[in-house]
């Protein structure tokens, strides 16, 4: 079996949600003859290739014409890389980047896809692949047919695995730039600095809900206690609609999915769709005024009232210590 | 030529509804539930109604895959305006690779410029029909539409992705799947639901499309998953903090 790694980066350094999928390729791949291959699709994209080789090796395709994660050109050069390295599972983590251009890439590849993957069994020669349904109410187990291939998996899914103490070897691919898509351009991208972690790589995650009133009241309030864990700040559907946080913050079903070793929902009551995204955290702990909430069904911890008194006085319990 | 947006609808659970698993576990209990356009593509059909309003030649048509019962759901999307709406009968819910094959081939016939449907369905979750869509047509795609600001010759779109706000230029023919916050779907109106009734729509088999179904997607099982957590109710910050330390290693 070859599995190939699409990776994420940041231009220096693959995602952690990569990393996990690389460590999820190896418990698939783990067979005498087996591989894991990751990909590093980019513009002068040394470095990422280098910290990609310490897992395993690489492919490697640099081009100036493949210097923005666009679905329609990356997801070409990916497929031809699947059907002439004979790669048997495409993979890739569960994030933005993924659904768009491996789901272009399952469109070019015939379609047997399983995205934002929890874990698997082999049952015989078949592999039963596990994922959330329904916003997470429902596990639902698949086989896919076809071949490749094509499978999302959730960050959570998989640790990150050991580095090698030698780099694998970094391959490059040529890129023929005259036959790639060309209807697609990149215009630019609203990043938001932040001196936190994201949401989605931190192990301690504070959100705030509908709870808070003012964008201020989140950075104070939720943003304060995040950073007292050196933390991440999330954010439920309703201030991201409100215009309160960003998008990027939203955690859910229809946003990230987190699953840090601390929640902590500040003002959230608790919607389906919230809790598909951060109910497989390992401690919970939920505030909130109305003592019905739904967060409360899963949290370990709760604790009743206003959260205007309630985070002050953990802040101030923390600074203490 | 007149523009024709194509907005595909997937009918789904109501998501207030409580999702459960039939006794045999391969399925969920539907008797129950009651259905909608899933809410995504509700913004599309929203999203080109509006786009109908900017511009004077489009045509807005909504397509369903399903049985006869979707019809009520293709309905609320022409009396929320759609100019006419295409139900193709398959019996069993099909996969996103299959929904791909029919639509591709409706846009084949149709010649849509653009094909604007939701970022994903709130039943499987899947999120990979408009990126197989526009894989299988070579259009351009621009999916998790926040914004959409439409030319002569194509579009500049805002899109969600986790790390802010990512413009693209597409031209068309496009996909273009719709997220959260690209619009807030109208309700219908009284006129335009009796309005509603004297729109046409067309019934389209599988056979006459030329398409025969190959499964991708086998679905071999499905688990209630329930949370397995009793939450401690504390009274004071200081106990909270105290559980904390004692339970996390953050300390």
């Amino acid at each position: 079996m070859h599995v190939l790694v699409l990776a994420e980066h940041d231009g220096d350094r693959l995602r952690a949600g990569t990393t996990a999928a690389l460590g999820f390729s190896r418990q698939l791949a783990n067979g005498d003859g087996d591989q894991v291959t990751c990909l590093v699709l980019g513009d002068s994209v040394a470095t990422v290739a280098d910290d990609a080789a310490t897992f395993g090796p690489v492919l490697l395709g640099s081009h100036a014409d493949l210097a923005e994660p666009l679905a329609d050109r990356w997801a070409e050069v990916t497929a031809k890389v699947v059907q002439s390295e004979s790669i048997d599972i495409l993979l890739g983590a569960s994030s933005t980047f993924s659904r768009d251009i491996l789901g272009r890439a399952g469109g070019l590849l015939g379609g047997a896809m399983a995205s934002d993957v929890t874990g698997f069994l082999r049952d015989g020669d078949r592999l039963v692949w596990q994922r959330p349904m329904y916003a997470g109410a429902v596990t639902a187990s698949v086989v896919l047919h076809g071949s490749p291939l094509i499978v999302t998996v959730r960050p959570t899914a998989a640790e990150t695995p050991e580095r090698r103490s030698s780099p694998a070897s970094i391959t490059p691919i040529s890129i023929d730039s005259g036959r790639l898509p060309g209807s697609t351009g990149h215009l630019g991208l609203d990043g938001r600095p932040s001196h936190r972690p994201d949401v989605t790589e931190a192990r301690v995650v504070v959100s705030g809900g509908r709870g808070l009133k003012t964008t201020e009241d989140f950075e104070r309030l939720v943003g304060g206690l995040a950073d007292r864990f050196d933390g991440a700040t999330g954010s439920s559907r309703a201030l991201v609609d409100a215009g309160l946080t960003p998008n990027d913050l939203q955690v859910g079903q229809t946003g990230k999915v987190v699953a840090p070793e601390l929640y902590i929902a500040v003002g959230i009551s608790g919607a389906v769709q919230h809790l598909a995204g951060m109910k497989n955290s390992r401690v919970i702990v939920a505030v909130n005024s109305d003592p019905h909430a739904p967060i409360f069904e899963v949290a370990d911890y709760g604790i009743v009232g206003d959260l205007y008194d309630i985070v002050p006085e953990m802040i101030q319990h923390l600074d203490a210590d | 030529m007149s523009f024709l947006v194509l907005v595909p609808t997937k009918r789904v659970p109501d998501t207030d509804g409580v999702i459960r698993v039939t006794p045999d576990g391969l399925d969920v209990d539907t008797s129950h539930l009651s259905f909608v356009i899933n809410p995504f593509d509700a913004i599309a059909v929203e999203e080109a109604l509006r786009l109908r309003e900017r511009r004077e030649d489009v045509e807005v048509v909504v397509v369903g895959i399903g049985d006869e019962a979707y019809e009520d759901e293709l309905r609320t999307a022409l009396a929320m305006g759609a100019d006419r709406a295409i139900r193709v009968d398959a019996a069993e819910p099909l996969d996103p690779w299959n929904v791909a094959c029919v639509l591709s081939e409706l846009a084949r016939r149709l010649e849509p410029r653009l094909i604007l449907m939701g970022k994903q369905a709130v039943d499987d979750d899947s999120a990979q029909t408009g990126q197989f869509l526009a894989a299988k047509l070579g259009w351009p795609q621009a999916t998790f539409a926040s914004r959409i600001d439409d030319s002569e010759n194509g579009a500049e779109v805002a899109r969600e992705t986790d790390h802010g706000i990512e413009t693209l230029s597409v031209t068309w023919p496009a996909v273009i799947t719709a997220d959260l916050r690209l619009n807030e779907p109208r309700y219908a109106s009284l006129p335009g639901i009796l309005a509603a009734r004297g729109k046409p729509i067309q019934e389209m088999s599988l056979q006459e499309l030329g398409i025969e179904i190959q499964p991708r997607v086998e679905l071999v099982g499905l688990q209630q998953v329930a949370s397995q957590r009793t939450v401690r109710q504390v009274e004071t910050v200081t106990e909270l903090l105290e559980c904390l330390r004692e339970n996390t290693e953050l300390f």
